[in-house]
């Protein structure tokens, strides 16, 4: 028996959300008294993988080959199933990454897992297993029981936090049986957003809507965005309209987020855009509407015209940081 | 070519949600739509089958309360449609039902939307890739069909990533693929003859299943700070927030 957890890597290194799934997953091994296995596919040192052990991982498997550099969803799901049955898992934990997304959903249909896919909470019971998630684009949260002999988690970021200790894990190389017919899709073009936060695990965020009266009026909100180390983000009719990209969009039909703190400039807070951003863990909303719905969801409110606000707060931030 | 949309009946984006004893949703009032990422990954479909030809069917596991929904799918232009007769319960049995229907009835592309936007999960159309042994893409922002080929651009986490992929695949749609068409009278008219197949579910599947229903924690009350105190606002979020 053991917690087999898929350790997503970007280009050789770990990001925060896979010490966070690695923490997550040894806290459930404690519970059901078994340990954690980690399963790793890429060229990473080994004193990265060996550096999993600091957050609960007693052992890593490691699958070094070169058709595996980006996210072949048939051939992972493959390897992470035979990983799972070498290691007797009877809990997958995967990051609610998009590679996660990508792949936990086929890795539970091959192994006949019930699956909880945005998960929040460690388990609240082993018997039934039972794991929190938000539902209704977080306007909801429901408890999920899976009643499977293995269970499949996907953790949503920020929603756990990381827990290191010192331990160090050992490390295995793992050569699985690899098929051809598990290649039918082949990556042609990769286009990274170099030196931009993700916004999916961003820890501080902030968003601008309307009240920016125009796409040209953004570089107040990347300067404060970069003084403050946070993502960018925006409401769904900029979006539409064009003043930015699509991936920014967060909200009920955008992207659902939950840093620690989520700052909205100029967005009035429309049901739909609160149902992707009602559980960041601080709000700030500046507005020029009193009435504005967002302060109801805020947790400080600032009322007052963008164009003022802003400058001073990129101000006061930047006199923050130089201390 | 033979497309498949699946489609999910969701509340609509503005309801304000409530429970009936932490069991259930509360229904009262609500007004169900096709979810709007689904919307998205039909408008692909009917605009491939316009150039390539062929027919787009679209499908939904759930009771005979989501008729109307796939009647809009049909207005909007889908051919014909298929429902099995089952409440939806998790990812897992809805992608069973949907492979079940597949595998007695062959599709070139099968498309899902990125996720429901009732129960997030974004599992279906991996659970379908696999049950039915075929590639699945999730999160795509573009899709274009060449022959057998499909050249698909998804998001990744930090980016996008442009891959091909050979027929039959199933993948899920994401904003930026298309624009939603809205039905006309025409539509509207003609999705009423339209056929609308009924299948009886096969098997039981799930896996899991919802034991409680709660909303998040109320709020506190908001703290206003005036406009010109952005120092006592920062060291607020600093000291009482703990969040920079």
């Amino acid at each position: 028996m053991s917690v087999l957890v898929f350790a997503e890597n970007w280009d050789g290194k770990f990001k925060k959300s896979t010490f966070e799934a690695v923490s997550y997953a040894g806290e459930i091994a404690k519970k059901i008294s078994t340990t954690v296995s980690a399963i790793v596919i890429g060229n990473v040192s080994d004193d990265d993988l060996k550096s999993l052990g600091k957050y609960g991982a007693a052992k890593v498997l490691n699958v070094k080959n070169d058709r595996l550099n980006t996210l072949v969803p048939q051939a992972y799901t493959s390897i992470i199933a035979e990983a799972a049955q070498k290691e007797a898992a009877t809990v997958l934990v995967f990051s609610h990454t998009y590679s996660g997304k990508n792949i936990a959903g086929r890795v539970a249909a091959r192994l006949k897992a019930g699956l909880v896919a945005g998960a929040t909470a460690l388990p609240s019971n082993t018997s039934p297993f039972t794991v929190r998630k938000k539902c209704f684009s977080g306007k909801g949260l429901t408890d999920v029981a899976v009643t499977s002999d293995i269970k499949v988690l996907s953790l949503t970021p920020n929603a756990f936090g990381v827990i290191a200790g010192d331990g160090s894990a050992s490390v295995e190389t793992f050569t699985p049986a690899i098929k051809d017919s598990d290649f039918r899709t082949t990556v042609k073009e990769v286009k990274k957003t170099s030196g931009k936060i993700a916004l999916t695990e961003a820890e501080l965020v902030v968003s601008a809507g309307r009240g920016m009266k125009g796409p040209e009026n953004w570089g107040m909100i990347e300067d404060l965005a970069n003084a403050l180390g946070a993502a960018t983000a925006c409401s769904k009719p900029v979006a539409d309209i064009g003043w930015r990209p699509h991936h920014e969009h967060v909200g009920q039909t955008g992207i659902t987020i939950g840093p620690n703190l989520y700052i909205a400039i100029g967005i009035s807070g429309a049901i739909q855009h609160l149902a992707g951003v009602s559980s960041s863990k601080t709000i700030v909303a500046v507005n020029i509407d009193p009435e504005a719905p967002f302060f109801k969801a805020a947790d400080y409110g600032v009322v007052g015209d963008a164009f003022e606000v802003v400058p001073k707060l990129l101000e006061a931030v930047k006199k923050f940081k130089a201390h | 070519m033979k497309f498949l949309v699946c489609i999910s009946n969701v509340p609509d984006t503005t309801t304000k949600i409530s429970f009936v004893d932490g069991k259930a949703l509360n229904t009262a009032g609500v007004q169900f739509v096709i979810n709007p990422y689904d919307e998205i990954a039909l408008t692909r479909a009917l605009e491939l089958k316009e150039a390539l030809g062929g027919t787009v069917t679209v499908i939904n596991v759930g009771g005979a309360g989501t008729e109307p929904t796939l009647r809009k799918a049909l207005a909007i232009g889908a051919d014909d449609a298929i429902r099995v007769n089952a409440e939806p319960v998790d990812a897992y049995q809805v992608a069973a039902q949907i492979a079940g229907v597949v595998k007695t009835n062959q599709y070139d592309v099968i498309l899902t939307g990125r996720e429901s936007i009732d129960y997030n999960s974004g599992q279906v159309a991996g659970m379908l890739g696999e049950l039915l042994e075929i590639p699945s893409i999730s999160v795509a922002t573009k899709l274009d069909i060449n022959g057998t080929e499909a050249t698909i651009e998804r998001e990744i986490d930090g980016g996008k990533e442009v891959l091909t992929t050979t027929l039959p695949f199933v993948a899920s749609a994401q904003k930026g693929m298309s624009e939603p068409r809205i039905p006309n009278m025409r539509g509207i008219m003609s999705a009423r003859t339209k056929p609308l197949q009924v299948v009886e579910p096969s098997g039981d599947a799930k896996l899991t299943s919802s034991l409680l229903y709660e909303l998040p924690p109320a709020k506190q009350a908001c703290k206003m700070i005036a406009p010109d105190k952005m120092d006592e606002l920062v060291g607020l979020l600093h000291n009482e927030a703990k969040v920079i």
